[in-house]
């Protein structure tokens, strides 16, 4: 490495070392910082969860849980996974740290809301957690009426949880578009903003419109209950469909809330690894606002056996496929900008790759249960279980393990072993592979979900399931052991470890309190493999590449 | 005293201080905006499903007391509005008594809308169907009227107090002199709170008081 040119600033991690400076922190790569530690926690107790489930699974009858138990897993499962981590995993943690650094900005345009937004986000967690500890909800995840209104379980105090965790998402995205729409560094156009931060963007424009009708629909299950109004009671004139409606209005785009950070995190780890330019940039972009536009107007495929107009269902169902066609517009060009470039396979790349395979394969399950004809035969059954895990859950957690690798040596300043990366990466998939795959032709064999007990003859299948869960978890506990071990040993990354040309590698690893040191140069765009940075070459030199 | 023109440290100026904090607001507005607008669908809903019902609950509403308590909200808009336009011509005395009327406009409104609720009360009218009222008028759409007429009115009532709470920080920021050129934007972004709380009840005004 070469001598540095300016005095040190000492890093964001250096800057203060008391407690209550991180605790009472208004810079967004420590909030960063405290979002990833909580939403870690909450994907270990969600997988934690999942194993249970797994586990009853393994035979017919029952085996560790009685049914009650069973119904209160699956819920808390679904509710800790979107909420608690899904929701905010990608953009309060990755967000959160990069989008000011990729606008060349200080901060985001709020930096105490931001700060609020993640106590919001902690009190809500503690709320849903004391949910659990009361009995937890077994309405699953949808806390579908009339049911969620007369349920046994603790359902007040889990929507109550949520109804908060909802501010908190509010709240991020507000911080989110205003800073990309204010906080960009003088000459950094619209159109040379970096593609995760676009992808931000989107995802906030969703969580600002959706999320106040989640809170509405959350809140009428509330009132039904504590106080029975019935506003969705059918004994009483009320009509549930209508919740669904409501429901699914939020939850749907909730799922783009999930993946198109993921899709974010994609852009950015094909271009390094393949030392090219995306293949369009602006096809991204623009893909990027059309999922988020048509992602609110296809919310009636949930209820195609609710009682639904065919007409209604024909509409549903094209507008559905319309997000297909966005998302194959951003495979092309992903696939696109591999094509013929300077491959580095590396951690993050192979889950890229695995978060093509994911993402292709339950998006094309995701046209088919778009099909009214189709989707009446795999409704609530594994089918559709399988295909939202691929979808959704394994495009985020991939994309989710590919940031935290790919970014790792800048928020630490320390490099992971890829000897321990790339085994762990192919035991992550192969164990995800091994979980659903097999729930596809459960579900297609007729076995329907959040069923205690299953026939013998679907045995074989979920054996395999529970074998495959239990190596993803090994996968994800590995991952968590050598990652914690290159936190504290691994040896130092550099500022650009992977030559990349994006504007968060341009300043020091970890980056000061303010992000850079001096003005910010973005004069080279942030795909632009054709000149090198200045310095590059020197320390390419000195560290004996040439 | 800070010197009002001096931006918070992560901003270059005051200018991109005023330009996040209107457009944190504006989005922030559209969220609520979403949020009633959930319900207004809920209301649409169960208007197709029950017109007679809903044509009743509105006859029987107390049209006068609505109405009059939309004047009262427009006229409070307009001084909110023509308190802004004060505060920017540096007018502290009359940017702060257009605020206080404004105020008092609004604990108007709510007041009104007490004695509203203390009415429907007495008649027997409660939410979930509870009470005499429906009892004489077995109706199957009455009880979703009267609920949600609670639920509407009710969370825009907290909305309303939310915006008088917001507008008392701001009368005392006028008075201190905390809120004054060139920091107005301040006051607009508190007053923009409440012009939304005015523009929903325009929309609740006619959905539940007129037929």
């Amino acid at each position: 490495m070469t001598t540095a040119p300016i005095a040190m600033e000492p890093s964001f991690v250096r800057s203060e070392r008391t407690v209550a400076s991180w605790l009472l922190t208004t810079d967004h790569k420590r909030i960063a910082v405290l979002y990833f530690v909580s939403v870690t926690f909450f994907l270990f107790l969600g997988g934690l969860f999942a194993m249970l489930i797994r586990i009853e699974h393994f035979a017919p009858g029952p085996t560790i849980v009685d049914a009650m138990t069973y119904n209160r897993l699956f819920t808390m499962h679904g509710v800790t996974m979107v909420w608690l981590f899904m929701i905010p995993s990608i953009p309060a943690v990755f967000g959160n740290f990069l989008l000011p650094i990729m606008l060349g900005a200080k901060d985001v345009a709020f930096p105490r809301l931001n700060l609020l937004s993640f106590y919001i986000y902690l009190l809500g967690a503690i709320v849903v957690m004391a949910a659990l500890f009361m009995g937890s909800a077994d309405t699953g995840w949808t806390f579908y009426q009339p049911y969620s209104a007369h349920s046994p379980s603790a359902v007040l105090p889990t929507v109550l949880g949520i109804f908060i965790l909802g501010w908190s998402t509010i709240l991020t995205g507000i911080n989110f578009i205003v800073t990309m729409h204010t906080m960009r560094a003088a000459g950094l156009g619209w159109m040379r903003v970096p593609l995760f931060a676009w992808t931000m963007y989107g995802v906030s424009i969703i969580q600002v419109l959706a999320t106040p009708v989640l809170g509405l629909s959350l809140s009428v299950v509330f009132l039904d209950r504590a106080f029975d109004w019935g506003l969705f009671d059918p004994s009483r004139g009320g009509d549930p469909v209508l919740y669904q409606h409501l429901f699914w209005f939020y939850s749907h785009p909730a799922v783009y809330i999930m993946i198109l950070p993921a899709m974010g995190v994609i852009s950015e780890v094909i271009p390094t690894f393949s030392r090219k330019n995306p293949a369009s940039y602006k096809a991204i972009v623009y893909s990027t606002i059309g999922i988020a536009f048509v992602g609110f107007l296809t919310w009636g495929h949930h209820m195609f056996v609710s009682g639904m107009s065919i007409f209604d269902a024909g509409a549903f169902g094209i507008l559905s496929m319309m997000v297909a066609i966005f998302s194959a517009i951003k495979t092309y060009t992903w696939v696109g900008t591999l094509y013929r470039g300077a491959i580095l396979v590396s951690t993050p790349l192979v889950y890229a790759f695995e978060f093509l395979f994911l993402f292709v394969f339950g998006g094309m399950t995701g046209v088919a249960v778009a099909t009214m004809s189709l989707d009446v035969h795999w409704t609530d059954t594994y089918f559709v279980v399988a295909h939202f895990h691929f979808i959704m859950v394994g495009g985020t957690l991939t994309a989710f393990l590919a940031a935290l690798h790919y970014w790792f040596p800048k928020v630490t300043g320390r490099m992971y072993s890829e000897k321990w990366g790339l085994p762990a990466a192919t035991l992550v998939f192969l164990g995800f592979f091994g979980t659903f795959f097999p729930q596809f032709l459960l579900g297609n064999a007729g076995m329907p979900r959040r069923y205690y007990q299953y026939p013998a003859q679907y045995q074989v299948l979920n054996v395999v399931s529970t074998v495959g869960a239990f190596a993803l978890a090994l996968g994800m506990i590995i991952t968590f052991i050598y990652l914690t071990e290159a936190l504290v040993r691994g040896p130092r990354a550099g500022n650009n470890p992977w030559g990349s040309r994006g504007f968060e590698w341009r300043t020091t690893s970890p980056p000061p309190t303010h992000n850079f040191t001096a003005e910010p140069d973005f004069k080279i765009g942030a795909y632009d493999y054709t000149v090198a940075l200045p310095g590059e070459l020197e320390e390419h030199r000195e560290a004996g590449h040439a | 005293m800070r010197d009002l023109a001096l931006p918070a440290g992560h901003f270059e100026d005051l200018a991109q201080q005023r330009h996040a904090a209107k457009l944190g607001i504006g989005v922030f507005l559209a969220s609520e905006a979403l949020l009633f607008a959930g319900l207004f669908a809920l209301f649409a809903a169960y208007q197709t499903e029950y017109p007679d019902a809903f044509h009743e609950g509105v006859l029987h509403n107390t049209k006068v007391l609505g109405s009059v308590n939309t004047g009262i909200l427009l006229l409070s808009s307009t001084l909110v509005a023509l308190s802004v336009h004060a505060a920017r011509l540096a007018r502290r005395r009359n940017a702060a008594v257009l605020l206080a009327l404004t105020i008092a406009l609004g604990l108007t409104f709510l007041t009104i809308k007490l004695v509203e609720y203390g009415t429907h009360f007495r008649e027997g009218i409660f939410p979930g169907g509870a009470g005499s009222f429906f009892t004489d008028h077995a109706d199957a759409g009455l009880p979703l009227f009267w609920t949600l007429y609670y639920v509407v009115t009710g969370l825009h009532a907290v909305h309303v107090t939310v915006g008088l709470t917001v507008l008392g920080f701001m009368l005392a920021g006028v008075l201190r002199g905390s809120i004054a050129p060139p920091v107005t934007y301040k006051l607009e972004i508190g007053a923009l709170y409440w012009h939304l709380v005015d523009v929903i009840w325009i929309f609740v005004w006619p959905l539940f008081y007129l037929a």
